[in-house]
């Protein structure tokens, strides 16, 4: 079923690069360790409840914590405890990880079975013990996006299956491999939230995952699934809520503001089979592609696997990588070491050779407007790069730099090959700073 | 694995538009018009043409020596403006006096100003306005076109025909460029193939050329003049196309755009019938130029999600 569909304003069409997306999701085994970061989503970082020398099981809970806005941290795999120590794991300031060394067997958690939900309370809480944050790489804690205020009335869950970034497919995948627990789990969020309608949205460029999706639905008239266009960023939420209901969340707002939640196609599917199992966010499903990998593929891994060892499930380097990115070419970030683990929010890795790493150099602004054009969020990148480059940080809020989603579209069409999404991050922690002190 | 990953702000992509080839494609775009003037007006247009380039890129280069900064001759926009000068220049122009043109577009309009992107008003126009002022007789001495129909020695352009009186050359010829006028300005069939091939590589989109000739259209209908004369006459279609378009001198707003091709026409009529000049194009655009930052300011776009405009 289509509607009637609304185009965001901007944009940029890079090359898709869809290279793995009619791969079938590959189970990689159990990894020779892994490495279980307290922090996998936005919010106060969880406390270890276990330590050195603990035997642990698939699904045992080893972090948590009281804070309102965090999610449970549970055990991948069946081993003991090796260490509980503070780790350099990305660009930020060290977090404390619990490394476990597998025993193989892969024992379940006594504790783990499937929750009672009887109320919506009874839902959240079970959203919660889930483990569950957003996977399509935001990872806010799901328990808080289900439970808006009571003042903001929502009349729309919005599936995001767009995946508009090159490369990866796992959403795709997902689609395709996992329909009947999409759409179970779209009824479950719908039940328990009161939610009386939804849409799936899907990019063009996936006519299977559309055909697939639009079957399972068809005798469901309160989920329709809407084909939109193919164009960066689609997927990225206000203008995906933009795209499909033709509303705009105000600015500093959250899409309950607009009378929307937005889920990941991901996270829906994991929390049916969650409701129906009671195996918490154990495992992720990822693409790893990119120039300098031997044979990119979908892969399930188990949580906490190091990114070498991912690779080297997938056939090793086929030359020797330049830049590894977590996530997607225009939004990922860039990792320092192979070392780092596979975590929630980690929808893709790609190892990118010298040639397609090489960033040119910076240029001159010759002001052609294409940053304009392409800016979703109907801002001026080219005024933010120039405020930022000459330290003007007093104008830069009022141009509306906090607007900004850092999609990058900008970055990718500048003809100078100005570093705007660079100076933007520059000038809001700057903002950051200063607003704190 | 020895060597060490890079790590840098996303986004890790690019796409292939340089600055570089957009300066190509308006060299390539203006090469029509250069080789109809020179066609129509012999070898000393080709002369001032190649002067004119080359002196640009020299001083260019010469200027960022003095200034101790990078050389950016390859980017191509100093050939950019020689060229756009030399199309501005009367055929028969003295080559000195082009040489000083390229001095006071590169050195004193863009590199003292901070080089590319950061001029204030169109160097090449303001060249002309420059040499014009500076050496006005030389600069409004027009030739007659080789192989055009009438026969004298000191030649009217058609727009000096509609201040003055005298006869107009026929519609045709106003439009192969049999005509008299600028080196580049007098072919409207090469100056929009050159359009044309500007809007299908994505340099330049048709809203400034298309508002600017059309205001240029309705005022003289209005005004009970015939839109085709002043449309094809002059430098209209050279400005039109190729210096109200020049990325750093016109505005960054879809609105602002507007406004400014609209201001562009309406000061190119007004200068064309009300004063003595018999052309308003250059000083139409130069001054709309200088607007520009004020028509940026107050035609920002409205902030996502409403909320008041800055």
């Amino acid at each position: 079923m289509k509607m009637e569909l609304h185009v965001f304003k901007g944009g940029v069409h890079p090359p898709q690069s869809k290279h793995t997306k009619d791969c079938a999701t590959v189970l990689m085994g159990v990894p020779s360790k892994v490495v279980i970061p307290m922090v996998q989503h936005i919010g106060a970082p969880c406390q270890p409840v276990v330590k050195k020398g603990d035997p642990v099981k698939v699904g045992q809970l080893i972090g948590d914590t009281e804070a309102f806005v965090s999610a449970p941290i549970y055990s991948s795999v069946s081993g003991t405890v090796t260490s509980v120590e503070s780790r350099i794991i990305s660009g930020s300031s060290p977090i404390v990880c619990v490394e476990i060394a597998p025993d193989g067997r892969q024992e379940v958690f006594e504790g783990v079975k499937p929750p009672v939900v009887d109320s919506q309370e009874a839902f959240l809480k079970a959203v919660r013990a889930s483990g569950l944050t957003g996977l399509g790489g935001a990872g806010f804690p799901t328990h808080i996006k289900l439970n808006p205020p009571k003042e903001t009335k929502v009349d729309t869950l919005i599936i995001n299956a767009a995946e508009c970034e090159p490369y990866i497919t796992s959403d795709n995948r997902e689609c395709i491999e996992n329909t009947p627990a999409i759409v179970e789990g779209i009824r479950q969020v719908m039940k328990w939230t009161e939610i009386p309608r939804a849409i799936i949205g899907v990019e063009d460029n996936k006519p299977e995952a559309i055909k697939k999706l639009s079957e399972a639905i068809s005798a469901i008239p309160e989920i329709k699934v809407c084909s939109l266009k193919s164009r960066y960023p689609q997927g990225a939420e206000k203008m995906l809520i933009f795209a499909l209901t033709g509303r705009q969340v105000p600015p500093g707002k959250l899409p309950a503001d607009a009378a929307c939640i937005v889920m990941n196609v991901g996270s829906v599917s994991f929390l049916a089979n969650y409701l129906k199992t009671g195996m918490p966010l154990i495992k992720k499903r990822l693409t790893v592609d990119g120039s300098a990998v031997k044979n990119p593929k979908n892969v399930e891994v188990l949580i906490g696997t190091s990114i070498q060892e991912v690779i080297d499930f997938c056939g090793g380097f086929s030359t020797e990588p330049s830049k590894i990115i977590m996530g997607g070419p225009m939004m990922g970030v860039a990792l320092p070491s192979l070392e780092i683990p596979i975590i929630k929010n980690n929808n893709a890795i790609l190892a990118l050779d010298e040639k397609k790493a090489a960033i040119p150099e910076e240029s001159p602004c010759i002001r052609c407007g294409r940053c304009v054009k392409a800016c979703p969020m109907n801002l001026l990148p080219f005024e933010l790069d120039r405020l930022v480059k000459a330290n003007d940080f007093e104008s830069i809020g009022q141009y509306n730099i906090t607007d900004c989603i850092e999609c990058g579209s900008c970055v990718y069409a500048c003809p100078a090959k100005r570093l705007i999404v660079q100076s933007i991050r520059l000038g809001k922690d700057h903002l950051r700073r200063t607003v704190k002190k | 694995m020895d060597k060490m990953l890079q790590v840098s702000s996303s986004p890790h992509i690019r796409s292939e538009a340089t600055t570089r080839r957009i300066m190509l494609d308006v060299l390539i775009a203006l090469l029509p018009a250069a080789f109809a003037g020179i066609y129509f007006f012999g070898l000393n247009a080709a002369l001032l043409i190649a002067v004119t380039v080359l002196s640009s890129v020299a001083f260019e280069y010469l200027m960022r020596k003095v200034l101790k900064r990078s050389n950016t001759i390859s980017d191509l926009s100093a050939a950019v403006t020689g060229l756009l000068l030399a199309l501005n220049l009367p055929p028969d122009l003295p080559v000195w006096m082009a040489i000083v043109g390229s001095l006071f577009a590169i050195v004193i309009v863009k590199q003292l100003f901070g080089g590319l992107g950061q001029n204030f008003v169109n160097p090449a126009l303001a060249a002309r306005a420059f040499l014009l002022v500076s050496y006005g007789t030389k600069m409004t001495t027009w030739t007659q076109p080789l192989a055009a129909e009438v026969d004298v020695i000191s030649y009217a352009t058609p727009l000096g025909v509609l201040k003055e009186g005298g006869e107009l050359p026929g519609l045709l010829n106003m439009f192969l460029g049999r005509i008299g006028g600028s080196l580049g300005e007098t072919s409207a069939l090469a100056l929009i193939i050159g359009g044309v091939y500007l809007l299908v590589r994505g340099v330049i989109s048709w809203h400034i050329p298309v508002i600017y000739v059309g205001t240029v259209a309705v005022i003289a209908l209005i005004a009970g003049a015939n839109p085709f004369y002043y449309v094809l006459a002059g430098g209209l279609l050279l400005g039109a196309i190729f210096m109200a378009t020049d990325y750093t001198t016109s505005p960054m707003t879809k609105k602002g755009v507007i406004i400014y091709a609209l201001g562009c026409g309406a000061l190119t009529m007004l200068f064309r019938l009300y004063t003595n000049m018999p052309e308003g194009v250059s000083y139409a655009i130069l001054l709309m130029n200088v607007t520009v930052p004020l028509i940026d300011r107050y035609t920002k776009p409205k902030r996502f999600g409403g909320g008041a405009r800055v």
